[in-house]
């Protein structure tokens, strides 16, 4: 191990997520920008987490780190007991497609695929034979109640299905993590709370779910929020602690 | 086997997005098709010019040296053995045949032949034929097939017979009819009996020693007819000219000993003959020669055909860009579930050799058309050779991975976070 490595000790087993002092700093000309400016704390296995904060509060920066998409300068992430800030390029690409389950804000379904094809792409990735990547794409499908949509096209489906679908293919890799960007962000509030209930649904079934989003009757349906501000922890709230 | 398994969804992605883009997909294979086209046809024509030239060369004998008697140039002077007014002596002669035999190492055969245009008739039917006096040899120094009856022999020789081989179009148009072999023909002032009947293979790249209608008859008849050589005079009588023999035909042991063989007959010749008239063709340099020419013609076609390429390539490569920047957010999304920069290069990479391949089979099709065409409406012979089709599909999938590379790299290098954020 590295020296960032020997500074921290290793989460316990049910610590799925965990920040060690991480800080995220930005050279901008001169200036050194810190996006996130030391934050620590940790996630258990099977939970319902928040991260709230204004815009250049850091949560995109949190996002992008908790994604595996960015590394922290300093300190350690560790995702299902590996540090992510040791990775280099194409470990973090393996570890985001074994332990995330990415669900965006406008969906990021691929327009010429169809839904089943769209649900299948982790699959393929994780190098499942066609015969199983199909049948894992139908139940997956009918878990959020799209099965009946598997050979239509994203254009076809209404933003609800859209978010359905990609709640599905986020599922597809069975993640340690599944990881929302302002789920509901494009959704009518009709359809949000459906999609809120799906997530409630998973979270019932064992799943670990965070969501980042500024809105505060998004995040009142996790059970633990932390609210970001200049990059800092501004508070912690857990429920029933 | 996993690995089909695993680019088999990638070629559909990159069949269904061509065909999603028909029109842009086909403006861009245009490239490939006319490069892959062409190369196919041009080696499909070189090869049939090739195999044409080899024929014809064959047809003349590449153990052969072929000897002619050619009038000399005005200025060496018209006659030096003046014997009847102005009459112009000049050829070979049996000597130069007697010469060659006993000096140059390596030959085989030598044949002479004596030709000259004369009026064959049947009843009312005449042709102008080309009567060719010489020995049986050369039948076998021209080997051509008998269609029907015998060639000359020694008898017919010994015999001064008069008797004549015909070539199949002189037949056909001197006689016209089924009964060939008895018929008696007259040759100026001779009665002939048509013996045999051999094909002619005239035409082709280079001079065959034998035309259209011929008419062999042993060279002894034709001294007892016609004299010991071709005496010609001109209308007024007062010029002429005089030929021993028109052509020696000389047959080597093998084509190692042509080459010398022709310089040794040319030492001798030009020792005897003051002036320069008789000419040497060799059939083993004509094909030589046909082929380096051939040659030139494939480098020259070949640039052609690899500059179409390079400009196919080049399209494509183009139309890749712009579908890597269309596709930017796809490539942020593939990123974001997990796929690492080498699976987005093989995708765009497949892409592209879809295009390049797509191209290329119909490219191919054009490739095989065109010589069929060229055949149809020039009669010049083209063969398309099966290793010219997988040239073109080695190719294809070449100019797909070359002119794919960057743009598949490019697409690859792209940072998630922000093609994620890409409208």
């Amino acid at each position: 191990m590295s020296a960032h490595g020997t500074e921290f000790v290793r989460p316990r087993a049910d610590e799925v997520v965990r920040f060690d002092d991480a800080k995220r700093h930005y050279l901008v000309g001169d200036e050194v920008v810190r996006a996130l400016d030391g934050v620590s704390f940790s996630i258990l296995k099977g939970s319902y987490w928040a991260i709230m904060g204004p815009s250049g509060s850091g949560k995109s920066t949190m996002l992008n780190i908790l994604g595996c998409l960015d590394r922290p300068t300093s300190g350690a992430y560790w995702l299902n007991g590996e540090n992510v800030a040791e990775m280099d390029d194409n470990q973090l690409s393996d570890h985001r497609l074994r332990n995330l389950g990415f669900i965006f804000q406008s969906f990021h379904l691929i327009p010429q695929l169809t839904v089943g094809e769209n649900i299948e792409v982790p699959l393929l990735y994780l190098g499942l034979p066609q015969a199983e990547r199909k049948a894992k794409a139908e139940a997956l499908a009918e878990r959020v109640g799209m099965s009946h949509r598997l050979r239509h096209l994203p254009s076809e489906l209404s933003g609800g299905q859209r978010q359905r679908v990609a709640v599905a293919r986020a599922l597809a890799n069975d993640p340690a993590v599944l990881l929302a960007d302002e789920p509901t962000g494009n959704l009518d509030s009709a359809t949000s709370t459906q999609i809120m209930g799906l997530f409630q649904e998973l979270y019932e079934q064992g799943k670990t779910v965070i969501l980042v989003t500024h809105e505060p009757d998004i995040a009142a349906y996790a059970k633990a929020t932390i609210v970001l501000k200049d990059g800092k922890i501004l508070s912690i709230r857990e429920e029933g602690a | 086997m996993n690995q089909i398994r695993y680019f088999l969804p990638f070629v559909k992605l990159g069949l269904s997005d061509v065909w999603r883009h028909k029109t842009r997909s086909f403006l861009t294979m245009l490239g490939m098709v006319f490069g892959v086209g062409s190369v196919i046809a041009m080696l499909a024509v070189g090869e049939g010019a090739s195999q044409q030239a080899m024929e014809s060369i064959k047809r003349l004998g590449s153990q052969n040296i072929m000897v002619m008697s050619v009038k000399p140039t005005s200025e060496e002077g018209g006659s030096t053995g003046a014997q009847r007014g102005s009459l112009a002596v000049y050829g070979l002669l049996y000597e130069d045949k007697d010469r060659i035999e006993e000096t140059v190492p390596g030959v085989l055969l030598t044949v002479p032949a004596r030709m000259t245009r004369r009026n064959a008739r049947l009843g009312e039917r005449q042709l102008e034929m080309r009567v060719v006096e010489t020995e049986p040899d050369w039948f076998e120094v021209v080997q051509r097939p008998v269609l029907a009856g015998r060639v000359l022999g020694e008898r017919d020789m010994q015999m001064r017979a008069n008797v004549c081989v015909l070539t199949e179009h002189g037949v056909r148009r001197l006689l016209a009819t089924e009964e060939t072999i008895g018929q008696r023909i007259r040759i100026a002032s001779g009665v002939f009996e048509v013996i045999g009947i051999v094909k002619n293979e005239t035409g082709g790249t280079v001079r065959a020693p034998d035309s259209e209608a011929d008419a062999y008859i042993p060279i002894t008849t034709g001294t007892k007819l016609f004299g010991e050589a071709n005496i010609r005079y001109s209308a007024g009588g007062m010029e002429g000219e005089k030929v021993e023999l028109s052509q020696i035909i000389v047959k080597m042991r093998g084509t190692d000993a042509v080459e010398p063989g022709s310089k040794a007959i040319e030492a001798v010749l030009a020792r005897f003959h003051k002036k320069k008239d008789f000419k040497i063709d060799v059939p083993l340099t004509l094909l030589r020669e046909a082929e380096r020419t051939k040659r030139t013609y494939n480098i020259v076609l070949g640039a052609i055909a690899g500059i179409s390429l390079l400009v196919g390539g080049i399209g494509i490569m183009n139309i890749m860009l712009a579908s890597v920047t269309e596709r930017t957010k796809e490539i942020g999304i593939r990123r974001a579930i997990g796929a690492r920069r080498s699976r987005i290069v093989v995708q765009f990479l497949i892409n592209t050799c879809v295009l390049s391949i797509g191209g290329g089979l119909v490219g191919l099709l054009l490739g095989v058309s065109i010589p069929l065409l060229i055949t149809a409406f020039t009669a010049m012979p083209t063969v398309v050779q099966p290793y010219s089709l997988a040239l073109a599909f080695g190719i294809s999938v070449g100019i797909g991975i070359v002119f794919g590379l960057y743009p598949a790299l490019r697409a690859a290098s792209l940072d998630p976070i922000e093609a994620l954020r890409h409208e």
